[in-house]
């Protein structure tokens, strides 16, 4: 499977990233080197194998609905770019 | 206006906020209306390194309401992520459930105009809620509050099923019904703690295929939704009329306005990319813990509506308003433990109390009434204790007090005056101080003695018996 | 001769003895950084007046008598991926530069509670990404045994610090082999527990259903004490496990009779074959202490490599989506809206093979490939735990070499991303299985260290420190240090 440019601008816009001329021409080239090698996989018949998110075979790990104290505004705003009025500022969603 | 000739094809999407003490992935609290960011942690911060763990009491909500809306409980139920950026989600993915969600399947009857008719759920699923996001600066800036993150939610898609926006409205209001009779959340359009959105496409009749579709948000009222679609029915028919192709798109129902708005340019194409949560694990649901949700769920507002037309002779109309309300309805059924009369009860319940709920804006919970209070109200007026007129005083003093009505008559001298030598007095006196009227009742106009029992009424301040009162003037024109 | 040459029970008998302060121990680190880590570089931010605050609250204890954790005195390095409250860290990406955590991750909290004393935070590849330390958007960390090869990585920092005395001990972290390889580049020991043995919270997640945390330390036993440590349950943790920890230290008893040990074919072909004697020599020495093996074969280890890539980096394309340049981390100056404050924060703070990833992991999850890749990946995923749970119903132990070579040059490999993802054949097959595994030096080609991978099976660390240990005891690899 190889991949266009377009494909890869694509992607980036998702990715919400910003792609030089070069790093897209290299990116294309290198992401469809390594989906070719992934086409190893299709060598193998999966029908029917159970596909595997989790090794362990956990469930129901549930916490009680029990209030536990929040943040101070200190630590919640220690890291903020912007602020204002106790909430985070960003520019507007101008798309 | 052509709406008619098409077929009109909703579907709702119905998000309901769960009461729950904690946020569904984190400790935080959920209470409404705190500082901004007061109610946040790393965790529902999205900061690096932190791990979600899941509420218990959120599933739990979230198989009552899928149980109480008939829906298919599945065994094994698990979290996906729904990767999209914005501000107000904090991962920048939202937690929710693609493929295996809490339920499926499900139906809500609804009645409209008379005849009921079933409306299709595709699925349930529980998933975070978002942040807050206020605009300023004239709109260039955002300030965002992280509180409502993670509160959990249930997303209620319906199937395209609903053919009007009456229908629309209808459909609404029995859910919020449903969600406050299983006691999952507080159902507050106004808090956001329900919301709905919707899609609407129209279509020649007889046609198969569905025609395309707006995506309709902010719809912030019940009216609101029905008048959203009503426009938006509207707007779609024009354009089919002009021959012209309806763009799928979302658009925005603009309350002030009064109409919708096209959000395109707003929304980029979302590709969201789900997958299944790496850091959450499935969850088992077997049939000792169903079992033990489903015997939670109370009697359903259908049910209620059933006993109430059949065993207490209620209209199906009374039925259907008062138990669309879980507190209403239960104010009711506390006033029968002190009247027999449902149909009176009803009749105060309808007009009076929710008149003044309508009128002042206020909650049930807002006021001080009670059932005892309303039944035994109801008694005092059948005993011939107070009239009706003073019981609209009397009831009136039980909204702002609580007070009782024997009490409140007690205090206030309401008692209603039934001794005929004291009305006869009085009817003595306001027939020699009326002559002109006298003479008009004599000459046939019937609508006379109306006049002089109103000054009757009024010399007694409104307790003389009504029914005696007039008994009385007609025995002494009669002479 | 370093302090840290000593054994954690001797460093201890030392302390007790009064003949050693916690203080010296911590001296000891920092001029061992003084001296060598403008070579090394392993560490990205130092916090020598916290670490001194510590030695002398901890040598108070050792006066006032009150008890004392496992890990009393030792100063300790970590991962720049594992969040410290209040000392920076960067995951070594520039997006994090200016990040100052607001909480500890729960394997920080316990090695504070066990009374070990954190030094300062290891470079690493960006967000653990590479095996080289290359990738770091601050500096390459250097392998101590030759200055003009790379450590390994991701955990290339936790490694060389260890390997050139600038830590007692020190955490990595491994999704693919980012503890093991490392280790075996260096010439230490690195242990990555069964998934779900140490709590992830606090780790920076970059694949969150491989990442684990582990030790790196100078020898086996020192591996168990630390194990002993961090392992465990943890409640903000869903995908720990609740499986009892075993007593690690008193696992090591030397006797590995009986032993039934499995060598992949697969593992031994395509090595250097350097690599290959050095390891056909340890099990030797196994088979001397009275174990046994036999060939056996993993038949889909070659497909191991595709499947991760697909999985490790779908996952963290959707986990590195939360540096938005909203809460935290740098916001780059951006020209206008919403979307370039998006755009340019990450453009610039993410690093080439960092966005390489994102851009694999986003097109693998995308609408139409999900199946083709992601679903295909995760189904490859059962076929390759299959293969060792089956190997595990006859044998105790997997052993092969951990990597196919040792450390290579710098720079010889960052402009193909394939062949650099080919490093880890050998153990990312183990993190996929989800399995505990670790290295251990087994010799040396051409005056580099070789290390011996130990895979065990899940929640059996005790077998493989075992097994590790009583090599260890019967060979001198170990003891080597490098001239610097």
């Amino acid at each position: 499977m190889s991949i266009t440019t377009k494909d890869v601008e694509h992607v980036a816009r998702l990715a919400r990233l910003n792609l030089t001329p070069e790093e897209k021409e290299t990116f294309t080239d290198q992401l469809s080197a390594i989906l070719q090698y992934a086409e190893k996989l299709n060598e193998l018949d999966t029908d029917g194998v159970e596909p595997t998110t989790h090794v362990l075979h956990l469930s129901n790990v549930m916490r009680d609905d029990v209030v536990k104290e929040s943040l101070p505004a200190e630590k919640v705003f220690l890291n903020a770019p912007d602020e204002e009025d106790g909430q985070f500022k960003v520019p507007a969603v101008l798309e | 206006m052509s709406t008619s000739k098409y077929e009109t094809v909703i579907g709702l999407e119905v998000h309901v906020e769960l009461h729950t003490k904690s946020k569904i992935f984190c400790g935080c609290s959920t209470e409404f209306g705190a500082p901004p960011n007061s109610h946040t942690c790393p965790v529902c911060l999205g900061h690096p390194g932190v791990l979600p763990v899941l509420n218990r009491q959120a599933v739990e909500y979230a198989i009552k309401a899928a149980m109480a809306l008939n829906c298919e409980i599945g065994d094994v139920s698990k979290f996906d992520r729904k990767n999209y950026f914005y501000p107000d989600s904090p991962k920048a993915y939202q937690i929710s459930q693609y493929d295996q969600p809490i339920g499926l399947n499900g139906y809500i009857d609804i009645e409209v105009n008379g005849t009921t008719k079933r409306i299709g759920i595709n699925r349930l699923h529980l998933e975070e809620d978002a942040g807050k996001l206020t605009h300023i600066d004239g709109g260039y800036a955002s300030l965002v509050d992280f509180n409502r993150v993670g509160t959990p939610l249930i997303e209620i898609v319906s199937e395209p099923e609903i053919s009007s926006p009456e229908e629309a409205r209808a459909y609404l209001e029995k859910m919020r019904a449903i969600m406050q009779y299983c006691d999952v959340s507080d159902v507050k359009m106004e808090e956001g703690s329900l919301r709905c959105d919707a899609n609407i496409s129209l279509r020649p009749h007889g046609q198969k295929e569905l025609g395309t579709k707006a995506e309709l948000k902010n719809m912030n009222s019940f009216r609101g939704v029905q008048r959203g679609l009503e426009y938006e029915q509207y707007r779609q028919a024009e354009l089919l009329d002009e021959g012209e192709k309806i763009i799928q798109e979302t658009r925005r129902w603009d309350e002030a306005q009064g109409k919708t708005l096209s959000m395109r340019g707003k929304e980029q194409a979302h590709d969201y990319r789900y997958f299944p949560d790496p850091d959450l694990v499935t969850v088992h649901i077997d049939q000792e813990w169903k079992d033990r949700i489903r015997a939670t769920i109370p009697e359903l507002p259908d049910a209620r509506k059933a006993r109430y037309t059949s065993e207490l002779g209620l209209p199906s109309y009374d039925a259907e308003v008062i138990t669309s309300s879980k507190p209403v309805a239960d104010l009711f059924e506390e006033s029968l433990k002190y009247t027999s009369d449902a149909k009176s009860v009803s009749n105060w319940i309808m007009g009076d109390l929710l008149g003044h709920l309508n009128s002042t804006g206020q909650e049930l919970s807002e006021v001080k009434l009670t059932g005892q209070g309303l039944g035994e109200m109801i008694g005092l007026i059948e005993k011939g204790t107070i009239s009706s007129k003073i019981a609209k005083t009397v009831f009136k003093e039980m909204l702002s007090s609580g007070k009782l009505p024997q009490a409140i008559v007690e205090e206030q001298g309401l008692v209603q005056i039934s001794d005929e030598g004291a009305i006869l007095a009085i009817v003595n006196e306001v027939i020699a101080e009326n002559p002109a009227s006298v003479e008009d009742y004599k000459a046939g106009k019937d609508k006379a003695i109306g006049f002089l029992v109103g000054q009757v009424m009024k010399r007694s301040k409104g307790k003389a018996n009504p029914g005696l009162v007039n008994k009385l003037l007609v025995d002494v024109l009669k002479q | 001769m370093s302090l840290f040459d000593l054994r954690l029970q001797e460093i201890h008998n030392k302390l007790h003895a009064k003949e050693l302060s916690v203080s010296d121990l911590v001296g000891e680190a920092f001029e061992a950084i003084r001296q060598k880590d403008e070579r090394i570089q392993a560490y990205l931010t130092l916090d020598e007046a916290g670490a001194r605050a510590a030695a002398a609250r901890l040598d108070n204890k050792l006066v006032s008598g009150e008890e004392k954790g496992l890990l009393f005195g030792l100063p300790v390095g970590i991962k720049d991926n594992m969040v410290t409250e209040g000392l920076r860290t960067t995951c070594a990406s520039q997006f994090l530069s200016n990040y100052n955590p607001i909480y500890d991750g729960t394997a920080v909290t316990k090695l504070k509670q066990a009374d070990s004393v954190t030094i300062g935070k290891l470079n690493m590849d960006e967000f653990a990404m590479g095996g080289s330390n290359e990738n770091s958007s601050y500096h390459p960390t250097r392998n101590p045994w030759d200055l003009s090869r790379v450590p390994g990585g991701s955990s290339g920092g936790s490694a060389a610090a260890v390997a050139a005395g600038e830590a007692y001990f020190t955490l990595g972290s491994d999704t693919g082999g980012s503890i093991r390889q490392p280790a075996s580049y260096c010439g230490v020991v690195g242990l990555k527990p069964t998934y779900g043995r140490v709590s992830r919270y606090g780790l920076v997640a970059f694949a969150s259903s491989l990442d684990q945390i582990g030790p790196v330390t100078k020898n086996v036993e020192d591996a168990a004490y630390v194990l002993q440590a961090i392992a465990g349950y943890d409640a903000k943790d869903s995908t720990s496990a609740n499986v009892e920890v075993d007593d690690y230290v008193s696992a090591l008893t030397g006797d590995i009779k009986g032993l039934r040990i499995a060598v992949p074919k697969e593992y031994l072909e395509g090595i250097d074959p350097k690599v290959k004697e050095a390891v056909l020599e340890a099990l030797r020495v196994l088979e001397s202490l009275g174990a046994v093996w036999e060939e056996v074969s993993l038949p889909h280890t070659e497909y191991a490599v595709a499947a991760y890539y697909l999985l490790a980096s779908s996952e963290a394309s959707s986990n590195l989506s939360r540096f938005d340049g909203v809460r935290y981390g740098v916001r780059a100056d951006h020209g206008g809206g919403l979307l370039d404050l998006y755009h340019e924060s990450r453009s610039q703070g993410f690093g080439p093979e960092v966005k390489r990833r994102i851009m694999l992991g986003t097109y693998a999850l995308s609408s139409g490939y999900y199946d083709a890749y992601y679903l295909k990946a995760q189904k490859v995923r059962t076929l390759i735990k299959r293969d060792f749970d089956q190997t595990f119903e006859k044998y105790d132990v997997i052993i092969g070499p951990t990597a196919p070579t040792t450390a290579f040059q710098l720079g010889s490999q960052v402009d193909d991303p394939l062949t650099m993802y080919l490093n880890d054949i050998l153990t990312i097959p183990v993190s996929l299985a989800g399995v505990p595994a670790l290295s251990v030096p087994c010799g040396f080609a051409d005056g580099l260290p070789v290390g011996l991978q130990i895979i065990g099976k899940a929640f059996d660390e005790s077998t493989i420190l075992r097994t590790a240990h009583a090599y260890e005891v019967h060979t001198e690899h170990h003891k080597q240090r490098p001239v610097l």
